[in-house]
């Protein structure tokens, strides 16, 4: 069943999660640093969320193996992407419009 | 692993805890079936109260009190209720559950539903959820009374909420579970030969409708964990600062709004709207070509509309909303959606109507529901337009102009074709046909008595009459006009609840008398009718078939017969 | 008849069964935290100007950047008990699993501390939004961690008898539900710095 060259191709993950790992403690640890920063309000969100994110897509896309994953999982996780943006709206629909009224 | 077929199964195996599919759909179709009769019943009593204010409730007034009056308390109650059932433990669970279980795996040759324990679960799950909503009324609080839509803050501080909140977690659970397993199945277990462009458009339009119920349900359930919140953990999720109740501001936190709800709560219901259309619409489409005996019209057009359809649903949830002092940019965003999702609605209507020009049709009971299920459907569908057009929608929210809308869509639309689909299906499931007799005499009352009781709605409404008045508008100086038509269309609601007689007692007298039928009674071209009738416990069919061709081969010209079922390989 | 592409896979989309069902559970799991991340949007967007940022000062961040490295860790283990599998080293991944389960209870020790110290000094849900939210988003994640334990521990010691009458079907139940695992994990990512940092 599992041949010689799947062994290697498991080493070769391996590996890889293992950085993976280490890329993820290590911005852990940055965006932790990076909220003692003296950074305005927009600036913190902006650079916390942009971590998260990073952080997000590399376990998306290693531990959960979505950068070789099947053409079918992508399309069903950007259409769910595209209503998750959706949902985000709903503030933005009570308040972007009511503020911008005065 | 073990092998899936098993014989001889004990009785609680085979028909209590079973994990056939068609079992299931069984369960889900008469559980289903009930709630629709119980929703239908708590609304033929709130007729009374609305054709004959304070006046004893006949029969069940002692239920209510001493003199037997529906008390407004009450009458919310069961307002509440009759949404609630109608929608998530009735029609839902019959169109999604019972059909789309029965008949999706049937119609793509599969032995069965890809995750057959998570079917049954999702069918107990639906039980358990329905039973906690009903046994809210056994209560000391009694059953909910803020409206389907449960809009706090009248929902938070109202009682008989909680009861409400916790049933609909365990129903939301339950199309989750089906859902995931729809789409898997549909997805994985098409039988060879069976592309995507061949399948039925009934399949179609379960898929869409799984994939509604997969991504638009979860944020009601959210909504529901929030209010459940507010409820239990003394949150303020939903009420606003000082928020005055009885005279007093109430204890509480606030920062909340009550229009996090209203969003949340639409960007399911809206979409929801659709999960209980498309699979009407699906039936029908069964229905119409097999007894047109043509092909359906513009088939890659209804695919594609369809799925624009879903896709659509989930960006025009804020016209329920347009007076809650939604700015007027964001009442332009949504009213010009809105108008476009009428366009694949329009299409799909148009491409039914089409597929009967020139056909000689076979006026048999399914096909009359099916042929109702048009104009009834249409009748719908346009009147919803001034209300998804902000400037008219001021004027008639929260009237029964509303009431007659979405019931034209959901009742004598939805309810009518979800009728054609059993009387379609009946005989691939029991071996029998219905009686066309009794179907005939449940048919025309049903369609009369539905106008009877929807249309004077709209007449109300337009008048500006409110649709959540415990009297029906007596209070009211503009309501004086318009009222008469109370009593009419209470009696068309009793009469309609007599005309179901037939079709109840039908279900059961066919179920010994009906004329047996082979494999194939209505000359189809589909999978399900290769299959056995009833189909093999388990495995459904003798072989996996394989498909040849596409889904309605109806009169192709120079053919000996008039259908070509999609197993019949091509020549040469 | 059994019913197909439950361990082999479907060639035309190359996926068996459970691989779509886990996918599209997860995609609903999205829409379920969306709803919640939306409402804390909406929430903080209501509230008074940095209300949230200064009564997000009473959370614990050491604890909660520790705990944030207890998941990422268990994510890791879990993703190494089905490397594991995959080698044919049934041993490593009793090991692996049952670091990633030690990892998992000790993130909900470390947030039971948490809650207590909360409770100790009167910060309820109904303080305000801000702990609202928190409590709700943290809680249900916290649920999503034991339901997922509960699985873990199955496939771990009962569930692992599999393992010898079809290891590759047992593999797949290992990748799906560590699917599940680095899922939950994600969530922590994107909920620890909303809560805590922000």
């Amino acid at each position: 069943m599992s041949t010689n060259h799947d062994t290697k191709d498991i080493q070769q993950h391996i590996k890889v999660y293992m950085i993976v790992f280490a890329t993820l403690a290590a911005l852990t640890v940055a965006t932790v640093a990076a909220s003692y920063l003296d950074l305005s309000r927009g600036e913190a969100i902006f650079l916390a969320l942009t971590i998260a994110s990073v952080k997000g897509s590399l376990v998306a896309s290693y531990f959960m193996h979505l950068i070789s994953e099947k053409a079918l999982i992508t399309w069903i996780l950007m259409l769910t992407a595209v209503f998750f943006f959706i949902l985000m709206f709903i503030p933005m629909t009570s308040f972007i419009d009511q503020s911008r009224l005065g | 692993m073990s092998s899936y077929t098993h014989h001889d199964e004990p009785f609680y195996r085979k028909y209590i805890w079973s994990t056939d599919h068609k079992i299931i759909g069984l369960q889900y179709g008469f559980t289903a079936l009930f709630f629709l009769l119980v929703g239908f019943t708590l609304m033929m009593i709130m007729r009374w109260q609305l054709a004959y204010p304070e006046s004893p409730v006949p029969l069940v007034g002692s239920i209510f009190g001493e003199d037997g009056i529906l008390l407004p308390e009450i009458y919310n109650s069961l307002g509440a209720m009759h949404g609630t059932i109608m929608i998530f433990l009735g029609i839902v669970p019959l169109a999604v559950g019972a059909f789309g279980n029965y008949i999706v795996p049937l119609q793509i040759g599969a032995p069965d539903m890809a995750f057959p324990k998570l079917n049954a679960a999702s069918y107990w799950s639906y039980l358990v959820g329905g039973i906690v909503m009903m046994s809210s009324f056994f209560t000391a609080e009694g059953a909910a009374r803020s409206g389907w839509t449960s809009y706090p803050p009248l929902a938070v501080i109202e009682v008989g909420q909680t009861l409400w909140l916790i049933g609909m977690i365990f129903l939301i659970t339950s199309s989750l579970l089906g859902s995931i397993n729809f789409i898997t199945t549909i997805v994985q277990l098409r039988a060879p030969g069976l592309s995507w462009m061949r399948l039925p458009f009934f399949v179609w339009a379960q898929l869409v409708t799984a994939f509604l119920l997969l991504l638009a349900f979860p944020p009601l359930e959210s909504a529901a964990v929030l209010q459940l919140m507010d409820r239990v953990a003394g949150t303020s999720f939903f009420l606003p600062s000082g928020l005055v109740v009885s005279g007093e501001i109430l204890d509480v936190s606030g920062g909340g709004s009550p229009l996090l709800w209203q969003h949340l709560f639409w960007f399911l219901a809206h979409p929801e709207v659709y999960v209980l259309i498309l699979p009407a619409m699906g039936i029908v489409s069964e229905v119409i070509a097999n007894n047109t005996r043509k092909p359906l019209w513009g088939y890659k057009s209804l695919v594609f509309a369809v799925v624009f359809l879903g896709f659509m649903s989930f960006i025009v949830w804020a016209h329920h909303m347009f007076i809650t002092g939604m700015g007027t940019a964001m009442s332009d965003f949504f009213q010009t959606t809105t108008m476009i999702i009428s366009i694949p609605s329009i299409i799909i209507l148009s491409a039914f109507f089409i597929s009967l020009w020139g056909a000689s049709i076979r006026f048999n009971t399914p096909m009359l529901f099916a042929l109702a299920f048009l104009p009834m459907f249409g009748i719908g569908g346009l009147t919803g337009l001034p209300l998804g057009l902000a400037a008219a929608d001021i004027y008639l929210h929260d009237t029964y102009y509303v009431i007659g809308h979405f019931h034209y869509v959901v009742a004598p639309g939805t309810i009518f074709g979800l009728f054609a689909g059993i009387y379609y299906w009946y005989p691939k499931i029991t071996g029998r046909k219905m009686s066309e007799t009794m179907g005939k005499l449940h048919f025309w009352p049903s369609l009369i008595f539905m106008n009877g009781v929807f249309m004077p709605m709209f007449i109300q409404g337009l008048a500006g009459v409110s649709r959540r008045l415990w009297d029906g508008g007596l209070e009211y100086a503009h309501a004086s006009g318009v009222l008469h038509w109370n009593e009419f269309m209470s009696i068309s609601a009793w009469l309609l609840g007599l005309a179901q007689i037939p079709f109840i007692f039908n279900i059961f007298y066919s179920l010994k008398f009906g004329e047996k039928v082979g494999k194939n009674p209505w000359d189809s071209t589909t999978l399900e009718w290769t299959a056995p009738s009833p189909p093999l416990p388990h495995v459904n069919f003798e072989k996996i078939p394989e498909v040849h061709r596409e889904a309605y081969e109806y009169s192709v010209p120079g053919r000996k017969r008039d259908f070509t079922p999609q197993t019949v390989p091509k020549k040469g | 008849m059994d019913i197909p592409y439950t361990v082999e896979e479907r060639s035309d989309t190359g996926l068996f069964n459970a691989k779509l069902g886990i996918w599209l559970f997860l995609a609903s799991e999205v829409m379920l935290f969306g709803g919640l991340f939306s409402a804390y949007i909406f929430l903080r967007f209501g509230a008074p100007d940095g209300a949230f940022h200064e009564w997000g000062q009473e959370l614990n961040i050491p604890l909660a950047t520790l705990n944030t490295l207890i998941l990422i860790s268990s994510s890791v283990t879990m993703v190494m008990s089905w490397a594991s599998l995959k080698l044919q080293d049934i041993k490593k991944y009793k090991l692996y699993m049952g670091l990633t389960l030690l990892c998992a209870l000790g993130f909900l020790v470390i947030k039971y501390l948490e809650y207590t110290a909360k409770f100790d000094h009167h910060i309820f849900p109904s303080t305000n939004t801000f702990f609202a939210i928190y409590f709700t988003l943290t809680g249900l994640h916290g649920l999503h961690i034991i339901g997922g334990m509960i699985v873990l521990f199955y496939l771990w010691i009962p569930g692992r008898k599999m393992w010898l009458s079809n290891s590759e079907q047992f593999t797949n139940r290992v990748e799906i539900v560590g699917l599940y695992w680095h899922f939950v994990d994600l969530v922590w990512i994107f909920l620890f710095p909303i809560l805590y940092l922000l």
